[in-house]
């Protein structure tokens, strides 16, 4: 909602300070927000604006005719369907993240199984978002109990991954699921569990033009640069992975 | 000439279409066989019921607890009465994101009160409680502001009169303030009312969302937001519709002047 109204407030500004460099405007999932943010004023060709939201609600702010040039999200799946909308040119993959439990840092949670204990409140991601869907898919495989008795513990479902880690820091949930690099983000407050290899989900993250994008050829400079530049350095020193 | 009656005109029609289009595309981009379906969808009557039910909780709150506050802050002056007025009015003006962290700070599990909630056993964050407190606590200034103008308005003399009678000041505020301010009341209750319906951001931050806990409607709105578009306006449209009809019905009960005329 913040990001609709963003997009809509800056149509209405025009051409402001730097005229001489185009304005690219990228819109990318939240989880992105620390790595972008450092790279992006090293970006020559442009000057970028960069909005962050959930990788769906972008999504559906360029189904509703919004136009930002890039839309980088924190999956394929989105950006595949896109671009058979014709709404996004062909999605490239360009990092990858880790999905983890994430705990205060005085947590006494130490894997998975401990998720299903009573009385443990988790936070996850809502089905809607690529968090939340990643999150079913690795409960989903395991054992059916387990995987009952957690989402038993279930008390909210977020529609980012801003707001579990809120619940956990202000103590509010005492586990949840969120990408690895949004433990490093939160400091000293979160720690990671990981979790064994055979549950791991394929994150991967894709992004691609937006059709009918102002700056066109800067927008696929913005998209190359993010596995060969100095955004793809930012994405690794953030905790990403290669693609 | 008659240039400055064009202009107000001007004025008044930019305004109504600024501010009824969105209403109205809200209508136009959904049939009602469509939000009869939506209210079929898994969670969306369950959204319905859980606002109404917050918003019923927290109005029985704020009545019992404002109205006497409101007329107190109405009939009588003391030093630093303008800094309690505004203390009262502050959430007025504080964006949803703020109060959800405000609440954080103060009632939640970390927050200065943290502690002293769980001792009593009650859980409000990530429950039902939780959303009623958000709900009061970003509803109460709009009720609270409008009995104090209410009560303000109400004629010394009547109270004078009704003390001269031999009342007790108890019985006048019953009997003589409450009847003759009620115009205003019923319009701050429905103001506080449609805030408290609206909410949003303190729900979210405080409470979390979880269907038929703590997901209300403008919660389960967002939810559907990026996955389903056609179900968020047709929920949308339940909201307006519930939210219109408690403004008509305040102006059908008192007149057009309850909302409209109402001091302050």
């Amino acid at each position: 909602m913040a990001g609709l109204l963003l997009v809509g407030f800056c149509a209405g500004c025009g051409d402001d300070e730097d005229s001489s460099s185009p304005r690219l405007v990228v819109s990318a999932a939240s989880s992105m927000t620390v790595a972008l943010t450092a790279c992006s004023p090293d970006f020559d060709a442009a000057d970028v604006r960069l909005q962050f939201a959930g990788s769906d609600e972008l999504a559906a702010q360029i189904r509703q005719g919004v136009k930002p040039d890039v839309y980088a999200a924190a999956n394929t799946k989105l950006p595949d369907e896109l671009n058979k909308e014709d709404l996004l040119s062909k999605p490239v993959e360009f990092t990858t993240n880790e999905l983890v439990i994430a705990v205060p840092k005085g947590s006494e949670i130490q894997s998975v199984e401990d998720l299903g204990a009573d009385g443990v409140k988790l936070a996850i991601g809502s089905e809607s978002v690529p968090i939340g869907s990643y999150t079913r898919e690795v409960v989903a495989r395991l054992p059916k109990a387990e995987a009952d008795a957690i989402l038993a513990n279930v008390r909210s479902n977020e529609p980012d991954v801003k707001g579990i880690v809120g619940k956990l820091t202000q103590g509010a949930a005492d586990a949840g699921f969120v990408y690895v690099t949004d433990v490093n983000a939160a400091g000293d407050e979160l720690r990671a569990v990981k979790q064994p290899a055979d549950l791991e989900p394929d994150v991967t993250y894709a992004a691609g033009v937006v059709k009918g994008a102002k700056q066109p050829d800067q927008a696929r400079a913005f998209v190359g640069g993010l596995t060969d530049g100095g955004c793809a350095d930012a994405l690794e020193q953030a905790g990403f992975g290669a693609p | 000439m008659r240039l400055f009656p064009v202009l107000l005109a001007l004025a008044l029609a930019a305004a109504l279409t600024f501010l009824t289009l969105p209403v109205v595309a809200i209508f136009v981009d959904s049939s009602p066989a469509e939000l009869i379906d939506s209210l079929g969808e898994p969670g969306a009557l369950d959204a319905l019921w859980l606002s109404l039910r917050v918003t019923a909780i927290s109005l029985a709150i704020i009545l019992v607890v404002g109205t006497p506050a409101a007329y107190l802050l109405a009939t009588r002056s003391f030093r630093g009465k303008a800094i309690v007025v505004t203390l009262v009015e502050l959430p007025l003006v504080l964006p949803p994101a703020v109060a959800g962290i405000a609440l954080l700070a103060a009632v939640g599990p970390s927050g200065i009160l943290g502690g002293a909630v769980e001792a009593t056993g009650i859980e409000l964050t990530l429950q039902t409680a939780g959303v009623v407190v958000a709900l009061t606590f970003v509803a109460s200034p709009f009720y609270i502001r409008q009995a104090m103008a209410a009560f303000a308005a109400v004629d010394r003399t009547l109270m004078d009169a009704s003390r001269t009678l031999g009342a007790s000041e108890a019985r006048g505020f019953f009997r003589v303030m409450i009847p003759t301010a009620l115009p205003g009341l019923t319009a701050g209750t429905a103001l506080a009312t449609g805030r408290a319906l609206g909410e949003f951001g303190a729900t979210l931050m405080f409470a979390g969302s979880f269907q038929g806990i703590t997901q209300t409607v403008p919660l389960a709105i967002y939810d559907r937001f990026s996955t389903n578009f056609d179900s968020a306006l047709a929920l949308s449209a339940v909201l307006v519709a519930v939210s219109a009809a408690i403004l008509l019905s305040v102006k059908l009960v008192h007149g057009s002047e309850a909302l409209g005329g109402a001091p302050g």
